[in-house]
């Protein structure tokens, strides 16, 4: 290996590329090679690092000096003074890295410090596209100690007692899947990787493929020798276009190394993996579902059992796994199941990723202990709601998850918590909610989501997620009487209970969640006709105020003439003719028009 | 999403149509070769048109009517044409607490057409999308290759009066 002065990482996620990270990469080798330093400067473009807020995300080493939203303007600068003269440019730095004069370690700073990372260990220290960056961080060792030193039962065994349980959201225990999988009948199995991420608003399988793809594809030959397969398959999404490609080129290097294809490390295993890309379809998360788009039909899930280790892709027992929970595979057999035992609750151990998103200071990725309270998450780690407004709800599990509010923030992370409080752990999805967010508009919003996506096979969720749909808009617009909430209430549970899949099953949870917690929310809109986020339309009335200097803009921009009054003088709405548009309040430049 | 089925005339070349046959060549052994052939085709095409679908039906030896099943379930697939500009606002969860709702509703006004519709020139057509995953510059659209993030409604009608100007 080449040995270089400093190594400049640069942040490829999608996150920062859709910031112009790929332009900052290209000034960066050109001011290098202005500068006759490429032999002494390395750029090395990473996975994320998980503050995507700040992205794109820069940071030279030795030092460890953490920028942040960086332009390619700032590159020249950063070349110049830091890596030519030795002098960080402070005043580019995370400005929490950055104490008065004193420049402390990033992972000192909110955001880190409280993180333990397993499965994103990789992610941002690594170049995904380099195979020999990863074996130089202990990657394919699990690999080789388990092909040579080990049998498929002792494998099955220390993943069992390690704990570890699927991250994709139900949190099956992984080592009981893969027992199945290995007990199942047949010479011809499959291991598969559900990368078909589809809750919307997260984002860590995608993370990890895309910075650290050799964790995931050196887990699946693991499992391969554990459960006796030889086939491997990644159902990806297509929409992820960058992870695709970091994949295809990881999977081509682990070929030429001879970690796939036949005899592995000297022994008669074999094992070999390809990709298939998923078309956008939510309910092909679903295993069954997932199975079948492989099979190149519609995504529709079948009944349960038989199930997928006994009979999955082309009728063959198969170990379908989410990525996280590949990703956790290879660090557990180089640090024992102890070491994963011990971090964690009673029943839920290790490490989980979460998509932080929404009303948060720190937009990111962040991976935490299991037993870490939301509180922890939102504020220390998140920094809390921007703009000094009051936090209202954490919504964890997307579409089949629930609205947390602020008397349950100090619950601890783990899957029996988080369904006792009516939501889930989920995918990892966390998005957060202030004062301005309707909890009613949020429901709907969810429901709109899985109308869409219902495969329509069974009633309960074709129809009954259409009809919870339809009651909900009644609500928002001030149409329902406090009986249909009642209805609306019975018929979730009656989704929950005869839904075919877990998509319908898990649906009304957005809506029974909030109903529990923000029922005073559902009543306002109820009963006095009222939005108290002032989001749901139907229920807004706009006003202009007293302080209204009649400069006539907001008449002149209203499309329907609803407003009137002399120049100079106060202007009034006919709330008979107003449409509610906004654009009135988009307009007036002094505040005068309120929404209530 | 609407994907109803909306008369334009078909198009395709004789050298579309080539590279199509090609491509079903290259997947009919595989196992599950359906999803692989309708996104090559579309790659292609651009859109999936029952003339195309006609073509993979015959040449995979199953019914038109199962082709169609798949293509109408996955929303990747198009039976419509795509305009020049795909207009793509994320609707992810993190997009829609920051106002993505607004955003999207900007557009449709702006360009006069709804989600999943295309502009009578067939210059812009607007999709509403799942989350494209920079919850960091949320709210967020896509045209193209280029990314705008942290937006505000106001700003709609500047962007996209650029790409009108093309």
């Amino acid at each position: 290996m080449e040995f270089v002065r400093s190594h400049i990482l640069v942040c490829a996620g999608t996150g920062c590329s859709a910031a112009k990270s790929m332009e900052i990469i290209e000034r960066f080798e050109e001011h290098l090679s202005r500068h006759a330093l490429e032999k002494e400067a390395k750029v090395i473009r990473t996975g994320c690092f998980g503050l995507c807020e700040l992205g794109p995300i820069v940071v030279v080493y030795p030092e460890g000096s953490f920028y942040s939203r960086v332009t390619p303007d700032d590159v020249k600068r950063i070349v110049e003074e830091h890596i030519l003269k030795g002098r960080i440019v402070k005043d580019l730095l995370y400005h929490e890295t950055v104490e008065e004069d004193v420049v402390s370690s990033i992972n000192e700073t909110g955001f880190y410090k409280k993180q333990l990372r397993i499965a994103l260990r990789n992610c941002g220290i690594i170049d995904p596209e380099n195979i020999d960056e990863y074996i130089a961080f202990d990657g394919y060792s699990a690999l080789a100690r388990a092909l040579t030193e080990q049998t498929g039962d002792e494998i099955v065994d220390i993943i069992t007692k390690s704990g570890l349980r699927g991250r994709g959201g139900a949190g099956f225990p992984t080592g009981r899947k893969w027992m199945f999988a290995k007990a199942a009948a047949g010479d011809e199995k499959y291991v598969a990787c559900n990368a078909d991420e589809g809750d919307p608003g997260a984002f860590m399988d995608r993370s990890i493929l895309e910075g650290d793809p050799h964790s995931v594809i050196e887990a699946m030959i693991i499992a391969g020798y554990a459960v006796g397969a030889k086939n491997g398959i990644i159902y990806i999404r297509a929409e992820y276009p960058i992870a695709v490609a970091r994949l295809e080129v990881a999977i081509g290097q682990a070929r030429e190394y001879g970690f796939l294809g036949k005899n592995i490390f000297g022994t008669d295993f074999e094992f070999d993996l390809e990709i298939r890309l998923g078309a956008g379809a939510f309910v092909c998360g679903e295993e069954t579902a997932l199975i079948a788009s492989v099979e190149g039909l519609r995504g529709e899930p079948r009944p349960r059992p038989p199930f997928p280790a006994v009979k999955g892709i082309f009728g063959k027992p198969t170990l379908l796994n989410n990525v996280e929970t590949y990703a956790n595979i290879p660090w557990i057999l180089q640090n024992g199941w102890e070491a994963m035992a011990e971090i964690g609750t009673e029943t839920s151990k290790g490490t989980k990723v979460f998509a932080l998103g929404g009303k948060i200071t720190n937009t990111g990725l962040v991976e935490i202990a299991m037993g870490t309270t939301l509180r922890e998450i939102v504020e220390e780690i998140g920094g809390g709601c921007p703009g000094g407004k009051k936090f209202k709800a954490a919504q964890t599990g997307g579409p089949s998850g629930g609205c947390i509010p602020a008397s349950h923030l100090d619950t601890p992370i783990d899957y029996e918590s988080l369904s006792a409080i009516g939501s889930m752990m989920g995918s990892g999805g966390l998005i957060v909610m202030d004062e301005d967010n309707c909890m009613v508009d949020i429901a709907k919003y969810f429901l709109d989501f899985t109308v869409e996506e219902s495969c329509g096979k069974c009633v309960p969720c074709r129809i009954g997620t259409r009809r919870m749909y339809q009651m909900l808009e009644r609500i928002t617009e001030g149409k329902a009487t406090m009986e249909e909430l009642d209805s609306l209430k019975e018929l979730c549970e009656h989704i929950k209970a005869n839904s075919l899949c877990a998509l319908g099953g898990s649906a009304p949870n957005p809506v029974l969640s909030t109903i529990t917690h923000f029922r005073e929310e559902y009543e306002a809109h109820v009963r006095d006709r009222r939005c108290p986020a002032g989001v749901c339309k139907k229920l807004l009335t706009y006003k202009i105020l007293d302080n209204c200097r009649g400069c006539t803009a907001c008449a002149r921009v209203c499309p329907v003439g609803a407003i009137s009054g002399k120049v100079k003088e106060l202007h009034v709405i006919d709330q008979d003719k107003c449409i509610k548009c906004d654009a009135c309040f988009e307009k007036c430049k002094f505040g005068s028009i309120i929404k209530e | 999403m609407p994907n109803q089925k909306i008369k334009v005339p078909f198009t395709g070349t004789p050298e579309q149509e080539r590279l199509l046959r090609e491509a079903i060549e290259r997947h009919r052994d595989e196992k599950g070769a359906t999803m692989p052939i309708l996104q090559k085709a579309q790659e292609i095409y651009g859109y999936l048109p029952e003339e195309v679908q006609l073509i993979i039906a015959e040449a995979l030896d199953l019914s038109l009517s199962e082709i169609y099943g798949v293509v109408s379930f996955y929303s990747q697939f198009s039976l419509n044409p795509m305009g020049k500009h795909v207009v793509s606002v994320c609707m992810g969860t993190a997009c829609y607490v920051k106002g993505a709702g607004e955003i999207l509703e900007k557009c449709e006004q702006k360009l006069g057409i709804k989600a999943g519709e295309i502009t009578p020139d067939g210059k812009f057509s607007i999709a509403a999308v799942r989350c494209i995953g920079a919850c960091g510059l949320a709210p967020v659209l896509t045209i193209g290759p280029d990314v705008h993030g942290r937006l505000v409604p106001a700003q709609i009608d500047g962007i996209l009066e650029k790409y009108m100007k093309e």
